[in-house]
């Protein structure tokens, strides 16, 4: 299936072409300029002393010690900074009756995680701000802990939050159709528990702020390594009382996110609250056992879920309990409670039935909180369903490719609403599942799985068909109070010498986000692409916007690009008609040149109606403005939500001596719409399924019964490497959302959303001989070997 | 009070003279004995290409050349480094020796966020000094000690093996 062709697909459309980021010399040279290599005139240091107690009660604090060491300037406690900051509460409102504890940057009275800063140090190195740390005394007295789900929900066991009847956070219930009727008329019921242990984002560069206040001009500076600046200069305003546009967050490169650096964290308005205390720039750069107890953890999941079908293999009902245990408290500003919001409602996205009811508890614990992390929600609700509906296959004798190609939506039964709600405009699983086939040799790979069964040798199968959330509309946050934006906005300028500078309010993290909206510019207005320089993450300069997060920077901030850019080509072609006495509309713009819009014969170079707008203005009509600077916004209209799907497929081999799993080969077959840059398309994709094949292999925030995280390490904590990450096969079926001109939807998330479903339907495929299932993730060799009944 | 002992400050503060080649100029800093080799070219030296990201040899983000070897520069203090000559991604850039696999790089996008990169870039530097013609299976183990979060290794499999064929043919990569 190809997309019709549109007004994009002209020659030389850098649309839909695989260009090199421009930016990328930069960072292979080693020129990089991240936040942990900022030095600043005056900068001091900070390091946190934290709690060694996942839950307890601060009795005292000695910093006397401390603050006589040479070279330390200042040592803060909770009472320090609350004088200046006014709490924040991680709720929103469309997430009724939510609770969630105020927070300060350092605690005042209890300690509610093992991890948590409690004081913090400003000295003149941060070895020296370490040394002082080590003369800090504080007095705990233990609290009764609660680390996990069952603790939690115990009656009568301890609660977390003083004043609260329970340790809920939040309760949510969907029902929609006749969920009973369906399971009593059901042929077939399959049901599983399933858990999903914690994993974290695991950046190699951790977090890193400089905080710099200018007491003088009452003005706040932030270098933040972060997604999105805009959000945080106005928490920074709100918080410290600072009007918003003395207020400055600079975001230059940074060294990963995946979503784990949008999130408000104690230390970081600490830091502020330092600079302002002491009128100068302060920095801290989490080191990595700091990256991995206080960086928000995502998942944690335990999930009941149940489905029924009629005889013949039509899914008839689900019916889902989902419980998801977070930190002590909600994150601010998106909450705790999106990830368990966004697994009850996409649970069975890809399928045709209409009986589903699901509940959801979200559940305090003594751990650091959790939080938005890429792929929200949609590696549990993908895991749960994909398992379900294989399951089911298996107890109806259907081939995997067979139930799905039964129950999927059909690609021309759009537009189409979700059991939850969700409203899909047009998505491709018929196409995909039909090419995901071919692509993987799924008849070949059967074969020699069969052969090599017959030696011993456990080869599996799997697939997962995916729906993804990108371009999300005020819907997401606004609505519920937040203040994050939904729209984009960008500021364009033809430059005197006929080049555009775009500002743009999406940010970069190398994806590519600076490449692709230099080529959709360099494409519409019709200029080379090294004519174009793109700017972005510095609220002083770029527009306000929601920047890049939830797959929104090419389907909204490319929206934005596009329609800018169209503003300033017409602007141009009005000045250029004026000096070739023309209709605006007989005239182009081609590789920089201003052409006649039929014949194509070129008029006159970009370069001179600069040249004349900007110096001899004199050699217009009179009354003529030029206007080469536009400036345009963008809010997604339409759907809610711009829905991506696709599916995914797995070859692996499961060593049933060690438990060992070894990924021969990934596949995805994947429809984000139009697709501006194949390669970068490629590359998000890729790096999506490894971050997923982790969470199914590898990575878990280990706790032991007192709450302390037993591998925060690189050594300890499982990531994937180089050598056991397969090669990973990429296809696309190109459906173009009609809500924008640009037609592109997200894909950031949309590899990590159904990579662990894909293993943990192989591996189950594997072991399919041993009569046994595994359905918690990861899945480790231990997990493996108890499985078979081997450990 | 904690029963610190305050002399263990006093010997905290004082610096040793270190003396390096360093991307082929002769450098002398003032270090303190706990100072780690990665540390010390970033803080005064000012070589910030050169990047920590686990601090215990576990994530590649920190190697330079050092002596011709490819070194975790955090897991050395800079006094050990005394009298050594190292080569960081700077350097190795001016030189030109990683040339056609930073432009292999470039044109496969085999890096995103690039805090990975150089330290990708010096291990692969070595490996290509030492096999000529790696299997993708032996670029892969080569890498074994070097995270990215980003990619998910299979670009930077591909600018490696291209360079190492590009090179063995005599050509460029690209």
């Amino acid at each position: 299936m190809t997309a019709p062709l549109t007004s994009l697909d002209r020659p030389n459309s850098y649309i839909g072409r695989s260009v090199p980021r421009p930016n990328a010399k930069r960072l292979l040279a080693g020129r990089g300029r991240y936040i942990s290599d900022l030095k600043l005139p005056r900068m001091l240091h900070a390091a946190f002393l934290r709690s060694p107690h996942a839950h307890a009660k601060i009795v005292s604090i000695d910093v006397g010690a401390a603050r006589a060491l040479e070279g330390v300037h200042l040592v803060a406690t909770g009472e320090d900074l609350a004088k200046i900051c006014t709490p924040w509460t991680g709720t929103l409102d469309h997430f009724k009756g939510m609770t969630s504890a105020p927070q300060l940057p350092l605690p005042l009275d209890r300690v509610v995680w093992a991890g948590q800063a409690v004081v913090a140090v400003l000295a003149e190195s941060r070895a020296i701000a370490e040394d002082a740390l080590e003369l800090i005394e504080v007095d705990y007295e233990d609290l009764p802990l609660v680390v996990d789900i069952d603790g939690a929900r115990e009656a009568g066991g301890p609660v977390i939050n003083p004043g609260s009847a329970n340790n809920i956070c939040f309760r949510s219930h969907l029902d929609s159709g006749a969920v009973d009727d369906a399971f009593a008329q059901a042929a077939h019921v399959v049901e599983e528990e399933f858990s999903f242990g914690r994993h974290t984002a695991v950046t190699l560069e951790p977090r890193a702020i400089v905080a710099d206040y200018d007491p003088a001009a009452g003005a706040l500076t932030v270098h933040h390594a972060t997604q999105t600046p805009y959000q945080f200069q106005d928490l920074y305003s709100r918080h410290y009382g600072i009007p918003e546009a003395r207020v400055r967050v600079i975001a230059t490169d940074i060294g990963g996110s995946f979503g784990m650096k949008l999130h408000v964290y104690h230390e970081d308005m600490a830091v502020v609250g330092l600079s302002i205390l002491l009128g100068r720039p302060v920095k801290y750069v989490a080191d990595r056992i700091e990256s991995f107890v206080s960086d928000i953890h995502a998942r944690d999941h335990r999930v009941r879920a149940r489905m029924a079908l009629d005889a013949g293999g039509d899914i008839l009902a689900v019916d889902v309990l989902d419980l998801t245990a977070i930190g002590a408290f909600s994150t601010y500003p998106r909450t705790s409670v999106v990830e368990g919001n966004q697994v009850i409602r996409l649970i069975g996205a890809p399928y045709r039935f209409r009986n589903y009811r699901a509940t959801l508890e979200v559940i305090f614990q003594n751990k650091v909180q959790t939080s938005q992390y890429r792929a929200v929600g949609h590696p549990i609700a993908c895991a749960v369903t994909e398992r379900l509906v294989d399951m089911a296959a298996s107890k109806l004798g259907l081939d995997p490719f067979a139930i799905r190609a039964q129950n999927v939506i059909a690609d021309d039964a759009y537009p189409q609403t979700s059991p939850t709600g969700y409203r899909f405009e047009a998505l491709s699983h018929q196409a995909c599942l039909k090419r995901l086939h071919e692509l993987m040799d799924y008849d070949g790979l059967r074969a020699e799985q069969a052969e090599l069964r017959k030696r011993g040798v456990y080869r599996g199968i799997g697939i997962a068909t995916f729906v993804e959330i990108t371009n999300p509309s005020p819907a997401f946050y606004g609505v519920g109070g937040a203040r994050i934006s939904s729209q984009d906005g960008a500021i364009l300028s033809l430059t005197p010498s006929g080049e555009v500078r775009c500002l743009i309010s999406v940010t970069e993290q190398g994806q590519g986000t600076e490449a692709i909206i230099g080529q959709i510019v360099a494409d519409q207005l019709g200029i080379a692409q090294d004519h174009v320089k793109v700017i972005t993450g510095d609220t002083e300069v770029t527009p306000h916007g929601g920047a890049t997060w939830a797959c929104r920077g090419a389907g909204i901030g490319g929206e934005t690009a596009l329609q800018a850019t169209r503003a300033l080509k017409r602007n141009i072609l009005e000045i250029a008609a004026l000096i070739l006495q023309e209709q605006p509309s007989a005239l182009d713009i081609v590789d920089g040149e201003v052409v006649d819009a039929v014949t194509r014969n070129q008029r006159m170079p970009i370069a001179e109606i600069a040249r004349i707008a900007y110096f001899r203005s004199d050699t217009l009509p009179p009354g003529t403005q030029a206007q080469l600077t536009v400036s345009h916004h963008f809010a997604p209209q339409g759907y809610p939500f711009a829905f991506t799907n696709g599916i995914q497929g797995c070859s692996l081999e499961v060593d049933v001596e060690t438990g060992f799993i070894k990924v021969l080969k990934h596949f995805i077959v994947e429809d984000c719409g139009r697709v501006i840059n194949p390669m970068l398309v490629d590359e998000q994709l890729r790096g999506g399924i490894v971050q997923g094949l982790g969470a199914a292999l590898f990575e878990e925030c280990r706790y032991s019964e007192t709450g302390q995280l037993m591998n925060g390490s690189l050594a300890d904590y499982l990531v994937p490497m180089p050598m056991e990450m397969p090669d990973i096969v990429i296809a696309h079926v190109e459906t173009p959302t009609a809500d924008t001109v640009l037609g592109a939807k997200g894909v950031g998330e949309a590899g990590t959303a159904a990579a662990s479903a894909c293993v943990l339907n192989a591996v189950n495929d594997a072991l399919a001989p041993f009569d046994t299932t595994i359905n918690s993730i990861p899945i480790t060799p231990v997990k493996v070997l108890k499985a078979l009944k081997r450990f | 009070m904690s029963g610190f002992d305050e002399t263990l400050l006093d010997e905290a503060d004082e610096t040793v003279r270190v003396r390096l080649v360093v991307n082929g100029r002769k450098v002398a800093c003032e270090v303190s004995p706990r100072e780690t080799l990665v540390d010390c070219l970033r803080n005064a030296l000012e070589l910030t290409g050169t990047h920590a990201g686990c601090e215990m040899g576990a994530c590649g983000a920190c190697l330079v050349q050092l002596d011709g070897r490819a070194v975790h520069s955090c897991l050395m203090y800079a006094v050990q480094a005394d009298g050594a000559t190292i080569n960081t991604i700077e350097g190795l850039t001016e030189s030109g020796v990683i040339a056609d696999l930073q432009a292999e790089f470039h044109r496969r996008n085999a890096l995103q966020c690039g805090f990975c990169t150089p330290g990708m870039l010096v291990n692969a530097h070595e490996l290509l000094s030492q096999v000529a013609q790696p299997s993708r299976e032996e670029i892969r183990d080569a890498l074994s000690g070097n995270y990215c979060r980003c990619t998910g290794y299979e670009a930077i499999v591909d600018a490696i093996d291209a360079v190492a064929k590009a090179r063995s043919q005599g050509g460029g990569a690209t």
